[in-house]
């Protein structure tokens, strides 16, 4: 524990923005496919023109109402949308239209694991809203002298998560933002890609001394794109805030931006009339009234969330917490694991451990060709769960030892092939045939005469230099048990 | 009542450059509409619950449906200084 950490103590609180994985945008329908050419997915709606009219998008909506049911939260009966204006050239309404004193959903929590245990991370609310464009600049930040706006980003469906200041640590907080991201991806409402900008983090931070009841003064901060810069840029705050105190200085409430190349918070220098939002019900939509059936259908479809189903995968897969807790990074890799169960468990061959031993073969070889986190790359993998348990099975019944099976299994992976097929056209196929291994086993030992001789001396060693010889001569092929009996017969023979 | 304090902010707020005169026209004229409103807030409203909309209509909504998008060149046709496509604006200057 720092000496800041010693003396302060920490209160974090996080807004999330999640874009929401619908197909069409908030409040029109142009797609929202990332990476499309800039300007090439608006239309007048989500360029504001003049007289245009928004419509909701329903899938918005619900996507809203199974992440605030998945956080425990209530789902208001009836919401509004509201402008909150502000000046900015991403935004060409000059308002955002978002949800401000009825939001879609409020009081929600959400479980973490900390050092130690677990904690309850209070939600304040949860609403929707609209995305703005994207600004590029001319050359770098610096010396640009023009912005360049692009709107495909504008007017998509975009769900901001409040959380209450019950964080008390840089690290929680990016606990936090894991577990959250996490449970978005598993209601598939969220593709949680931060590198895309899917999933945007601000932090409220401020300090207090230790058992002092008011709360300090808290400092926005913006730009938290990263796990790894949510916990550097609050870090770096928390520090900042502690010698300002120390040194007798008072905390400015103002809004900071994280600068990650860097590594600190700069003030943004926004006046105070920059927060003067003047919100104000949005006339051109007119209120939701949530359909209580429509929630019940909705809390009845909800699918296993990522904590739930680690309890369950060590309960009754008897998987280590630490493999539950590398295969929750996605649900991809959770429905890939879950397969490949399935197929093993109608495959023949059993008296192994097949849960233990799919999520050894998923952690260290289809996990270091393929990011796990990545939801596309893990249901697009070269080698399906089925492939993998046809693998496993050529092992179980000692047709390939456990080291070819690595060499087959970044071929299946270049290839897409199945295992049996490249064992076979590549005649891989493990030596277990007596007769065929007893004479490549006469050949080692006929030349070999001296190990042999240093084996009946008492070297025992020497006969594991003759099973390397046999297995060099099979390219790896060779049963070893098999090998290794043959070989004690003939030594005792001779 | 709007003094030209309130009128400066305002303008600032909706980033218009007044000159004094139009800062004085506006201060009458945002009094005058204040005035009107006076005269609404003597209409009787014990009992009835704030409204935001004329119409008692809830949950208009449509499905996730992607339709067509502008070509971009009718996207950009009135941007005054287009460039790859792309919007080109002042650079932004923060305050």
């Amino acid at each position: 524990m720092s000496a800041a950490a010693s003396r302060y103590e920490t209160v974090i609180g996080l807004e999330v923005h999640a874009q929401l994985s619908t197909r069409s945008k908030m409040f029109c329908g142009c797609p929202t496919t990332f990476g499309a050419p800039p300007n090439t997915q608006t239309c007048p709606v989500c360029l504001g023109m003049p007289g245009v009219l928004p419509v909701v998008n329903r899938r918005a909506v619900e996507f809203g109402i199974r992440t605030a049911l998945a956080f425990s939260c209530r789902v208001n009966e009836a919401c509004r949308f509201a402008r909150k204006h502000y000046y900015y050239p991403d935004m060409p309404k000059n308002y955002q239209i978002s949800q401000y004193e009825e939001p879609l959903a409020e009081d929600g929590f959400l479980e973490i694991d900390v050092e130690g245990g677990a904690r309850s991370i209070g939600i304040q609310r949860l609403h929707l809203e609209e995305d703005v464009g994207k600004l590029l600049h001319e050359g770098t930040l610096e010396t640009a002298q023009a912005s360049l706006v692009d709107f495909n980003r504008s007017g998509v469906a975009l769900m901001e998560t409040v959380s209450r200041p019950d964080l008390s640590s840089p690290a929680e907080a990016a606990s936090y933002l894991r577990a959250f991201r996490s449970v978005l991806i598993f209601l598939g409402v969220c593709d949680g890609n931060m590198e895309e900008g899917s999933l945007r983090c601000d932090a409220n931070v401020s300090i207090r001394p230790r058992g002092s009841a008011p709360l300090g003064t808290k400092v926005e901060i913006k730009n938290l794109n990263s796990f790894r810069n949510v916990q550097r840029a609050l870090e770096f705050e928390v520090r900042r805030q502690a010698q300002a105190l120390d040194a007798g200085e008072r905390i400015v409430q103002e809004t900071r931006l994280w600068e990650a190349d860097r590594g600190y918070t700069r003030s943004m220098r926004t006046k105070e009339f920059a927060h003067d939002y003047r919100y104000f019900p949005e006339p051109d939509l007119v209120p939701l009234q949530i359909d209580r059936r429509w929630v019940e259908e909705i809390r009845a479809e909800l699918p296993e969330l990522p904590r739930a189903w680690r309890r369950r995968a060590v309960a009754q897969y008897g998987l280590p917490p630490y493999d539950a807790e590398v295969l929750t990074q996605s649900r991809a890799l959770v429905d890939y694991y879950e397969a490949a169960l399935r197929e093993s468990s109608q495959a023949s061959g059993a008296g192994t451990d097949r849960p233990k031993v799919l999520s050894n073969w998923i952690m260290s070889e289809l996990l270091r060709v393929l990011p796990g986190d990545d939801e596309r790359a893990i249901k697009s993998s070269p080698i399906p769960p089925r492939h993998l348990v046809g693998l496993l099975q050529l092992i179980e019944n000692s047709t390939i030892s456990g080291k070819i099976a690595k060499d087959v299994f970044q071929k299946m992976f270049d290839t897409g092939q199945d295992a049996r097929t490249i064992v076979e056209r590549e005649g891989l196929t493990q030596v277990a045939d007596e007769g065929a291994l007893g004479r490549v086993i006469d050949s080692v030992m006929a030349a070999n005469p001296k190990a042999i001789e240093d084996y009946r001396r008492g070297k025992k060693e020497a006969k594991g230099a003759l099973i390397g010889q046999v297995m060099k001569e099979t390219r790896g092929k060779a049963n070893p048990a098999l090998v290794n009996r043959l070989l004690e017969d003939k030594l005792s023979q001779t | 009542m709007i003094d030209r304090k309130d009128v400066e902010h305002v303008a600032r707020l909706t980033r218009l450059a007044l000159t004094e005169p139009e800062l004085e026209r506006m201060r009458e004229q945002l009094n005058s509409i204040l005035a009107h409103l006076d005269t609404l807030r003597a209409v009787p409203t014990e009992g009835v619950e704030p409204t935001s909309h004329a119409v008692d209509v809830v949950n208009v909504m449509r499905e996730d449906e992607p339709a067509p998008c502008l070509p971009r060149d009718v996207a950009l046709a009135n941007a005054p200084d287009p460039s790859d496509g792309l919007f080109r604006v002042p650079r932004i200057i923060e305050e």
